[in-house]
């Protein structure tokens, strides 16, 4: 009778605990996916983007992040997920366009829009401007620690298959970022397609597997931070992060050319909150929010309006917000054929799992398997012979009388 | 030989322990570096309480591994007084699909499951598939061959004819279930669920495959975290957790210690048996 | 009658059990033979495996490594606490599960702590002018990774089976004129067999799929299976290619984990134990 009572309190408990769970907050829910580390979340005395924008318009924002435009592909694809807003970068809003994946912004809820510069409407992966808000622009470049590393090595992108720096070296761990490094080197544009190019470039990452310490994405900001490695290519406003923590680090643009992006806000199918999604994006272009914001990312802002947020030492630094000439070395991602998304993907795969050493565990499970086929002859012999003995002494026994 | 036996053990206990004292002390470290100490202070328990996300998955990950230890130790108790009554063939195929889950590792049973249900999502056609049913099914799922396995000895050891013994003496045959076979099998089924209840409230791999982004565990959050500047919350909460199961053991080791001594001392029982 | 309803009790988990362990891995196979663009059956996923046959062999020797060194670890703590008083059995037997409820997400990161160039035994061996080590990134570090998480699997199986080997057996060896290190070679090990087969099995599995280990312990050149198949669901979306590996994968353990069967059974088939 008691223990009836108990097991009834007990699964009264527990539906009232999970009630709660899943139910809805009063002026609305979003679900943000966006990059780690992409926003300002209030950490010393800077504002916490998420909570003013709770305040603001009484919507949750329950914020998820992803460490790359693939896995956020994936997550999107394997869907079992819905989201109302992703940050994804230009090649991939291409191709979320092209594969039917995006909601078209209704700009009507989106005033802020106006604020956006010119120079980042009608871009190529979204030309009539109907999916995509600009959120952040940055550039590619080297990360080096200038108590190890010398400026004139760091110069060039063939600093990462220098093997003074062996075990010191840290590079993407998503392929079209490891390959654009890889592109720049051999001179080919960051968008080819050609196979024989594509795999130039995967047998030139394949040298440099052996001198790396690893394949990273934000687990960059301990590594660089501690000086456990010494030199990583990165994003710059990410650099501008590190170099707070770590005073030793700098930053340059390599000769051989680099990777300039357009990040953006979109809203994904399958949203289940479009209006307060675009309220979120909305916010996010007014010019205070996204100068402090930006501020705090080291991220360059789209809105010329949003540096009267920012101090003067950002909104001239180099490395923000590089010069002309700095910037005809550049290159955008665009989005690549299917094929030749899978074998860019193919290639990577292999350059991450091809290794070396692998001929002594060759001889190992020769070895092994020999000393398999061993043991059982051994053990089938030898029970033919014990077998044999004892039928033996029992003959024998069984002529004698017993005793 | 003894003593060898001995100080391997001392050893291998410090090995184990190792790193629960590195967590503990960066715990209480200023710092974020795991490594250097900068000064003692008690803020990551501040941070840790003030922060409601991880306190919600701290909460997420008690109702999965509870609900569905639950479920699979009534379930799974049912199901091993089932096959216990039954002979070879059937017996011996449905023990194999119970081992299946055991030998094979997680991350194939986490992918098979991922991939289940994406393929019953494009079936009904909806893109939000994975969440909290999707999570709870796959934890019963390898919660029962760990309650069935610890059920099964017990029942082979029980004496078959105390239940036909009840029903002789006026019990329905539900009674004679509830208050004979139950009975004797309790110490087993306690053992499964705490297994199951254990397994649940740590599995990464599993959960990591088939949960959506609606219903969060701990662990598959913790995975995320490392993939970021470790907040050193975590490390707070990790010693708070440490230090709450290992005063539930030892708690439950001195409770089973004095309900053994109060069984010794029993003199009805000791008279019984010298008969 | 009672047989008949009994039977019928164990038929919810035979269709949960059907359900979501056979029908995901039928799904597994669809997919190993499904080309991922086209979605036309192929081999072509299975016969690029070849091109992976060193990150196969390096899983599984690292695992056999990690296996044995927790077998000789690990036989002498279950040898002592198996011939502790009771108390002391169950206290020991708790403190050895203790550290498996822990996260070892974070058990895993603070040996991380402990190896890196910049951690905390480099920082010590600084200290006295030595460089740091090149400790964590090796293949060694790997396997410490997987003989630390997986250690208790071995010591709990271990000690449940030697702590039911009757001891007047090895008394009786004893008063043959048996040597203590013939004793054990003799009476005690082909007897606790079981238990090394059983404590085997439950640490080659898991560490031969492990991901996280590699990912967190290990550098480029320690890439296992775990973290191929990872990948392939979380990262690149290729399903096809991660259910072949998968597949492999299982058919692997499967052949490994009959080997050793194969072995335990030969072995006791003597049944006598002869001096």
């Amino acid at each position: 009778m008691k223990k009836r009572i108990l097991a009834l309190l007990l699964a009264a408990f527990l539906t009232a605990a999970v009630l709660p769970a899943r139910a809805q907050a009063a002026g609305g829910e979003i679900t943000v996916y966006n990059w780690g580390q992409y926003i300002d979340d209030g950490t010393d005395g800077t504002i916490d983007v998420l909570a003013e924008f709770t305040k603001e318009t009484g919507i949750k924002v329950n914020y998820l992040t992803y460490d790359s435009n693939e896995s956020l592909y994936t997550k999107l694809k394997t869907g079992g997920t819905t989201f109302d807003v992703i940050i994804p970068s230009d090649y991939m809003i291409s191709k979320l366009k092209e594969e039917d994946m995006l909601e078209k912004l209704d700009f009507g809820n989106i005033p802020n829009y106006k604020y956006i510069d010119e120079a980042f409407k009608n871009q190529t992966y979204d030309p009539q401007n109907e999916y995509s808000v600009p959120y952040t622009w940055g550039t590619v470049g080297l990360i080096y620690n200038t108590k190890y590393v010398s400026a004139s090595d760091a110069a060039s992108w063939s600093c990462l298959w220098n093997a003074n720096y062996a075990g010191k070296m840290l590079i993407f761990d998503n392929c079209r970022d490891s390959f654009a490094i890889a592109e720049s080197m051999l001179g080919y544009s960051l968008n080819t397609e050609d196979s024989s190019e594509l795999r130039a470039c995967s047998d030139l990452l394949s040298t440099q597997k052996s001198l790396l310490q690893g394949y990273v994405m934000d687990q960059i900001f301990d590594k660089m931070e501690r000086a456990e490695a010494w030199v990583a290519p990165y994003y710059a406003g990410d650099y501008l992060t590190m170099a707070e923590e770590n005073p030793d680090l700098a930053f340059s643009f390599p000769k051989e050319g680099f990777n300039i992006f357009i990040d953006a806000l979109c809203i994904p199918k399958g949203c289940q909150n479009k209006a307060g999604a675009e309220a979120f994006i909305n916010f996010l272009c007014k010019p205070e929010i996204s100068g402090q914001n930006l501020e705090y990312l080291g991220y360059s802002t789209p809105e010329t309006e949003a540096k009267q947020y920012m101090s003067a030492e950002v909104t001239s630094s180099p490395i923000a917000y590089p010069d002309q000439e700095t910037l005809a070395r550049s290159e955008s991602f665009s989005n690549l054929s299917v094929e030749a998304t899978q074998e860019m993907n193919d290639l990577w795969l292999q350059v991450k799992t091809s290794g070396s050493n692998t001929t002594s565990y060759l001889i190992l499970t020769l070895a092994a398997v020999a000393a398999v086929i061993l043991i059982f002859v051994i053990t089938g012999l030898d029970k033919k012979r014990r077998l044999s003995r004892r039928c033996r002494k029992w003959k024998t026994e069984g002529q004698q009388p017993a005793k | 030989m003894r003593r060898f036996n001995k100080t391997m053990t001392v050893l291998v206990f410090i090995f184990l322990y190792i790193p629960m004292l590195v967590l503990g002390v960066a715990s209480f470290n200023s710092g974020t570096d795991v490594a250097t100490f900068k000064s003692f202070t008690f803020s990551q328990y501040g941070n840790l309480f003030r922060d409601d996300a991880l306190l919600t998955l701290l909460r997420n990950s008690v109702i999965i591994a509870v609900l569905a230890s639950l479920i699979s130790t009534v379930f799974g108790t049912m199901a091993a007084v089932g096959i216990h009554s039954m002979k070879g063939r059937m017996r011996r195929a449905v023990m194999t699909l119970t081992d299946i889950p055991m030998t094979n590792p997680d991350i194939v049973t986490g992918v098979a499951l991922a991939l289940l249900f994406a393929f019953t999502g494009t079936l009904l056609r909806t893109q939000s598939v994975l969440g909290f049913w999707t999570l709870l099914i796959a934890h019963i799922t390898f919660d029962f061959p760990y309650v069935i396995l610890n059920v099964m000895p017990k029942l082979q050891q029980m004496d078959p004819d105390l239940e036909e013994a009840a029903l002789d003496l006026g019990c329905t045959p539900y009674q004679a279930f509830m208050k004979v076979v139950i009975h004797e099998i309790m110490p087993g089924i306690l053992s499964g669920a705490l297994m199951a209840f254990t397994m649940s409230l740590d599995d990464f791999v599993i959960s990591y495959f088939v949960t959506g982004s609606s219903f969060i565990t701990l662990p598959v959050e913790i995975y995320n975290y490392t993939k970021k500047p470790i907040q050193p919350k975590i490390y707070a909460l990790f010693t708070l957790m440490f230090a709450v199961i290992l005063a539930l053991m030892v708690l439950m080791n001195f409770l089973q210690g004095r309900g053994e001594k109060e069984a010794r001392l029993r003199p009805g029982r000791r008279e019984a048996r010298a008969r | 009658m009672l047989r008949m309803k009994n039977k019928l009790l164990a038929s919810p988990y035979i269709v949960w059990m059907i359900l979501f362990i056979l029908v995901p891995l039928g799904i597994v196979f669809y997919y190993a033979f499904t080309d991922s663009i086209t979605g036309q059956f192929t081999f072509s996923n299975l016969s690029n495996m070849g091109a992976y046959l060193p990150i196969f062999l390096r899983s599984i020797w690292l695992s056999f490594f990690a296996s044995v060194i927790c077998l000789l670890i690990g036989y002498p703590v279950a040898y002592y606490i198996a011939l502790c008083p009771p108390r002391k059995q169950r206290l020991l037997e708790l403190l050895i599960m203790l550290p498996m409820c822990m996260s070892f997400l974070l058990r895993t990161l603070a040996w991380v702590a402990i190896l890196e160039d910049t951690g905390i035994l480099n920082s010590f061996f600084g200290v006295f002018g030595i460089g740091p080590l090149p400790l964590i990134r090796t293949n060694g570090a790997v396997i410490l990774g997987m003989v630390y998480n997986y250690l208790p699997y071995m010591i709990l199986p271990l000690y449940t089976v030697i702590m039911k080997i009757d001891p007047r057996l090895v008394e009786a060896a004893a008063d043959l004129g048996c040597r203590p290190g013939k004793v054990f070679t003799k009476v005690i090990l082909p007897l606790s067999a079981p238990g090394i087969l059983s404590g085997v099995t439950m640490v080659f599995v898991p560490a031969v799929s492990t991901f996280y280990i590699s990912q967190k312990l290990g550098g480029t050149g320690t890439t296992l299976i775990g973290d191929v198949i990872e990948s392939q669901f979380k990262t690149a979306y290729n399903p096809n290619l991660g259910a072949a590996m998968s597949l492999v994968l299982m058919v692997l353990i499967f052949l490994c984990v009959s080997i050793m069967n194969h072995f335990g059974e030969s072995d006791s088939e003597d049944g006598m134990v002869t001096v």
